[in-house]
């Protein structure tokens, strides 16, 4: 019954979603039926549909949990973008300045690198705050833009090979490349670039679920989101939590290089990010900001990434940015509607931490 | 160096903050009332497509301007009827009308004028390159003066600040809120137009490409004043301005360009430090971000 009741909310935002849109291809002269067929009958073709819907995913599900992380100590990560960005370039340096070692020295450390350089990221507007009281929000925004241009300028001006026209790094060494699941599974052709990094994903799920709900510390994280008054109160430091909640947000936005970087391109490519931080948003408020909620919502826009594609090729009026346009509707019907449903202050987000 | 700092930068310093002034003074006013407004950024977007779409289809600019503020206000209702009357988290509120405008614009465009997400080229002589400049910089005394010197920008200012106490002294807070965020729409509305109808001669993909944000950080840069926003602004156009200059143009003593990112991440930089309180304090309004509910 419980399952149900949080299945419900979601699911009727994103029928609302769908309608909304549907009025909007209607008016625009076109079939909306046919339109969502192409957008959903894409997904789940075997092999191609199935793997590239399943390698759109794994960055959502590591931007939702960053994002969730962080919602649940009463913080809004909107710099999820930044962060991605920042791990991507310092992954791909590591991945060409080391590129004669052997894998197993450079894969852990290009590993590490993606994890502590997201982390670090995220743990500035997490300093900020805690020791300025200045509004995250408004620092990750401007942290976002500071990481693109920084990631753009080493990437022209330093790290680009000479007379590549594509704002891109050379190659990062072959043994920092992670194995595409094609080579473990039967069917899957490796030229589709699902990777191991999309299991580290799920795993990541399973492993903030467990530190949230299972550990001393992620009890600390949840109460000061929950009530930080009551929290200081009872003796938990909420600089401290903010500061680590930022922190763990970072490093797991900062996973998503790992996917990138080391399984799908090979090297930094400038402004490859489909706003997966932004998306990120998304898909942990309809994910009820619960890790495997997170799973199911990051399915659903990958599904629709993935049919957009299609539905741009195949109809006549209706393009891509349709899959935008439902995005942002989906939002904005799940900020509205946990109101109706008062869920809004378990969040923490009705009571955000004044430090 | 000298001869970078010609009239040229100077009239291309305004023309680049026209449309910062705009959104930064809009948001100024919702903020004000105590709604934080980050969706600058997809208020201009409305207003830039539809000013461009609407000029393209009826040959006059005025129209299409006005089409634009109308584009802005009808996006900033939406904002207001879920921060203010749903209550919703007014932050994700505005990345979601964000998104929501990164794609409709582009959707709008790619059904009517079967491109990729931009309007068809707009004539020269239907073009407004000078009026919102002139409607921006007369803007900002107005604002002023309507903030300080009217009782409706007192009331504005008391709901921002402390509602329980405004509405204890007869300010209808929810209305001031929508008027604060209202009047925000139309004025990123009039920004967006200026970059669509202005500046440039047509609507293309995410043409705003940031400027909503950095119309944000002029405003908390200019600690949600009138004229420090202004002052504000004109800096961050100046900045941009210099990219644009320097670009090719002026080297470093190696020999080498001067990276135009850095440049790029002044206004950014500035406003990280500016809110951590290095340069003086700026101080958020009060009540920024709590919706308000009367009690019973």
């Amino acid at each position: 019954m419980k399952l149900l009741r949080e299945l419900f909310f979601p699911l009727l935002a994103v029928v609302a979603a769908f309608i909304v849109a549907a009025l909007l291809i209607l008016a625009v002269g076109d079939n909306p039926i046919s339109a969502y067929r192409l957008l959903f009958g894409a997904a789940f073709s075997w092999p191609d549909g199935i793997g590239y819907t399943l390698f759109y995913a794994t960055p959502l599900i590591f931007t939702g949990l960053a994002v969730l992380v962080a919602f649940r100590c009463g913080l809004l990560n909107i710099g999820a973008e930044g962060q991605l960005y920042i791990a991507a370039f310092a992954t791909a340096w590591v991945g060409i300045t080391f590129a004669q070692r052997s894998a197993w020295l450079l894969l852990p450390l290009c590993f590490i690198v993606a994890i502590v350089a997201g982390g670090l990221w995220g743990a500035i507007p997490g300093i900020l705050k805690a020791r300025f009281g200045s509004h995250e929000v408004i620092n990750t925004i401007m942290l976002n833009f500071i990481a693109v241009a920084l990631a753009s300028y080493f990437t022209q001006y330093h790290y680009k090979i000479p007379g590549d026209p594509i704002m891109q790094t050379g190659p990062i060494g072959p043994g920092a490349h992670i194995a595409r699941l094609g080579k473990f599974i039967p069917g899957l052709p490796e030229r589709i670039p699902l990777n191991l990094a999309f299991i580290l994903a799920l795993l990541c799920c399973v492993l903030v679920y467990l530190f949230l709900w299972r550990t001393k510390w992620g009890y600390e994280l949840r109460a000061t989101g929950t009530n930080p008054t009551a929290a200081e109160y009872g003796g938990i430091s909420v600089r401290k939590q903010i500061v680590i909640a930022m922190t763990i947000s970072g490093a797991l936005a900062g996973m998503v290089a790992i996917n990138e970087v080391l399984g799908y391109r090979y090297r930094y490519y400038d402004g490859f990010s489909d706003n997966y931080g932004f998306t990120g948003i998304a898909v942990a408020l309809l994910g009820r900001n619960h890790p495997f909620g997170v799973v199911l919502a990051a399915l659903l826009f990958a599904i629709l990434q993935r049919g957009g594609i299609h539905v741009d090729g195949f109809s006549e009026y209706v393009t891509k940015d349709i899959v935008q346009v439902l995005q942002g509707t989906i939002i904005l019907f799940v900020a509205c509607e946990a109101f109706f449903s008062g869920q809004f202050a378990r969040f923490g987000l009705m009571r955000r931490s004044k430090v | 160096m000298a001869e970078l700092l010609t009239i040229a930068l100077l009239f291309s310093t305004i023309r680049l903050a026209t449309p910062l002034i705009l959104a930064a003074i809009g948001g100024l006013f919702s903020e004000r009332s105590g709604v934080i407004n980050i969706a600058l950024e997809g208020m201009m977007l409305a207003g830039a497509f539809t000013a461009a779409a609407v000029t393209h289809g009826v040959g006059n600019p005025y129209v299409g301007l006005a089409a634009g503020m109308a584009a802005g206000l009808l996006v900033a209702l939406i904002h207001a009827v879920a921060c203010i009357r749903y209550r919703a988290d007014q932050v994700v509120t505005g990345t979601a009308i964000n998104i929501l405008m990164i794609g409709m614009p582009a959707f709008l465009s790619g059904a009517l004028f079967l491109s990729s997400g931009s309007t068809p080229q707009i004539p020269k002589d239907q073009l407004l390159p000078y009026f919102p400049i002139v409607v921006a910089f007369c803007l900002v005394p107005i604002a002023w003066y309507v903030l300080y010197r009217t009782p409706f920008g007192l009331r504005l200012r008391a709901v921002g600040e402390n509602p329980e106490a405004a509405d204890a002294a007869g300010v209808r807070v929810i209305r001031m809120r929508y008027w604060g965020v209202l009047l925000s729409g139309v004025l990123a509305g009039i920004g967006g137009a200026y970059l669509s109808v202005g500046q440039s001669s047509l609507f293309t993909r995410n043409m705003t490409s940031g400027r909503g944000f950095i119309a944000l950080a002029a405003l908390i840069f200019g600690k949600w004043r009138p004229v420090q926003t202004m002052l504000a602004c004109l800096l961050f156009g100046f900045t941009e301005a210099l990219t644009i200059q320097m670009q090719g143009v002026v080297k470093l003593p190696s020999g080498e360009d001067i990276p135009v990112q850095f440049i790029q991440m002044v206004p950014y930089i500035l406003t990280v430090i500016v809110l951590a309180g290095f340069i003086g304090s700026s101080r958020p309004p009060k009540a920024l971000g709590i919706p308000y509910q009367k009690e019973r």
